[in-house]
């Protein structure tokens, strides 16, 4: 069995007016955080050079990067998929492909959540934010269906409610909850899974 | 020979992960192909995409079916060969080795470009469009390699399809292309036909980098987005094979997300780009 299994990680899908929403959660998120967190935000952007990095990592004390491929994941990071590659949860590290678009999607919100699954089970964390597709939804079943935990943007409060509503008919979801709440959901559920003193 | 010790530590202990594994060690004990350390995750929804588009139920019915049916096994292989590529693709890429590459490529009478894992052959007529708009078309021998003949084939045939030249065309001038891109090939029924003075110094050949060792020195390898399909053991061994492929201070070109941190690799390489990922090996102490 991995030994990643149960181990807390924070993915985060979001498309359409993304940008804002999860600049708001990030700037929620403490520093200290200890999990990485993995973020798939449909990208238009061809030539994919790390401005969005640059504009997450404003506001935040989180650091945020573009990950290589088979890069380590480390605690307070924040990883964003390069434009145009898939990013995928192994075990201990991250991985890129560029296999073909899921839903029209590369990155995909499913690949990351479902690799999560995989490799987390229980300890995957999965938060489907604003969106004008469904691509997130059939990941967000996979977390559910291995243990983990699955938190939805409001859709009444969404930029886009598509993805918030298509990940809530797809699966039973932990909480639907304002964009400003997410973050402290987050960190509440985090410290659930990490033991006392770890 | 010792048998080397084979890392599938990525793979679990779920009932599709064990059908996976066995799968993978009979393909490779019966076909020869060896993908047991490829990356799992990726490797996990190639299996599971190439079960449902035979309509089976599970990776123990797609191991029968390849293991009994030849023309199955290649249209697996054929999955795991095809890789997203066009012409010109990361033009930055381009631009960043005519900048810092061909300098150094005109230092030398003759020189030899590997192309490891060249799939349809896209980058090598790229590769070789670059080269005769520098001059230096006529110096090169490319040798341009995958582990599959059906997509060596299509390579070398240097036929594409029409309907990707306007992408093909917006990379190439983005790239710096100092023609016309229709220049290159001629436009029939739905193919593309490039011209063959691109090919004529071009060699297509049969090499797995998983089980195939150096067959040559190199001026240039270029290998982008092929190794992010291997696993990190399996990525070490083909650093050390391509460390091995280089001449005295040749040129490695990776993918714009691959790295040589962490490998054993290096700090034998000088970067060149560090945002394209391009390296040139450093002159050993016994040189």
């Amino acid at each position: 069995m991995s030994d990643e299994t149960g181990h807390p990680i924070v993915c985060i899908g979001a498309s359409w007016g993304g940008v804002d929403a999860l600049r708001t959660v990030l700037k929620g998120l403490p520093a200290d955080l200890p999990t990485a967190i993995c973020i798939v935000l449909h990208r238009p952007d061809p030539d994919g050079i790390a401005q969005l990095a640059r504009v997450l990592s404003k506001d935040t004390g989180l650091t945020v990067c573009e990950p290589d491929d088979k890069q380590e994941m480390s605690n307070g990071v924040a990883y964003v998929a390069p434009a145009g590659y898939h990013l995928m949860v192994e075990d201990g590290h991250l991985a890129l492909s560029v296999e073909d678009r899921v839903r029209w999607a590369r990155p995909s919100v499913d690949v990351l959540f479902e690799t999560a699954a995989e490799s987390r089970a229980g300890g995957a964390i999965a938060v489907v934010l604003t969106g004008a597709n469904d691509d997130g939804a059939r990941g967000a079943r996979a977390v559910h269906a291995a243990g983990g935990t699955v938190l939805v943007q409001d859709p009444d409060e969404a930029e886009r409610r598509e993805m918030p509503d298509a990940a809530i008919a797809m699966t039973e979801v932990d909480a639907v909850l304002p964009l400003d709440d997410i973050a402290g959901e987050i960190v509440r559920r985090i410290r659930g899974l990490v033991p006392r003193g770890a | 020979m010792a048998e080397r010790v084979i890392d599938m530590s990525g793979w679990h202990d779920s009932l599709e992960d064990i059908e996976a594994s066995v799968l993978l060690e009979a393909v490779h004990r019966h076909w020869g192909f060896d993908f047991r350390e490829y990356a799992p995750a990726s490797m996990r929804r190639r299996l599971a995409k190439r079960m449902h588009d035979e309509s089976l139920e599970s990776l123990s019915q797609l191991q029968h079916l390849v293991l009994h049916d030849r023309a199955a096994m290649e249209r697996l292989l054929l999955d795991l060969s095809i890789n997203v590529t066009a012409m010109f693709r990361d033009p930055m890429f381009y631009a960043a080795f005519r900048e810092q590459v061909v300098p150094l490529l005109r230092t030398y009478p003759y020189f030899r470009i590997w192309h490891a894992g060249c799939s349809t052959g896209e980058e090598v007529y790229s590769m070789a469009i670059l080269l005769h708009e520098e001059g230096l078309l006529d110096r090169a021998r490319i040798y341009a390699t995958d582990m599959n003949e059906k997509v060596l084939e299509t390579a070398r045939s240097g036929i594409f399809p029409i309907d990707q030249m306007k992408e093909h065309t917006s990379n190439y001038v983005r790239a710096g292309g100092t023609a016309a891109f229709s220049d290159y090939y001629l436009a029939k029924y739905d193919g593309a036909l490039f011209h063959r003075f691109l090919s004529e110094h071009v060699v297509f050949a049969r090499h797995n980098l998983v089980t195939d060792g150096p067959f040559n020195e190199f001026h240039v390898i270029v290998c982008r987005n092929v190794m992010i399909y291997f696993a990190s053991n399996l990525q070490a061994r083909v650093h050390d094979m391509f460390s091995d492929s280089l001449v005295r201070r040749g040129v490695l070109a990776l993918g714009s997300k691959e790295s040589l941190r962490f490998t054993a690799q290096e700090e034998s390489y000088d970067t060149l780009d560090p945002m394209w990922r391009i390296y040139r090996k450093r002159a050993s102490l016994n040189e």
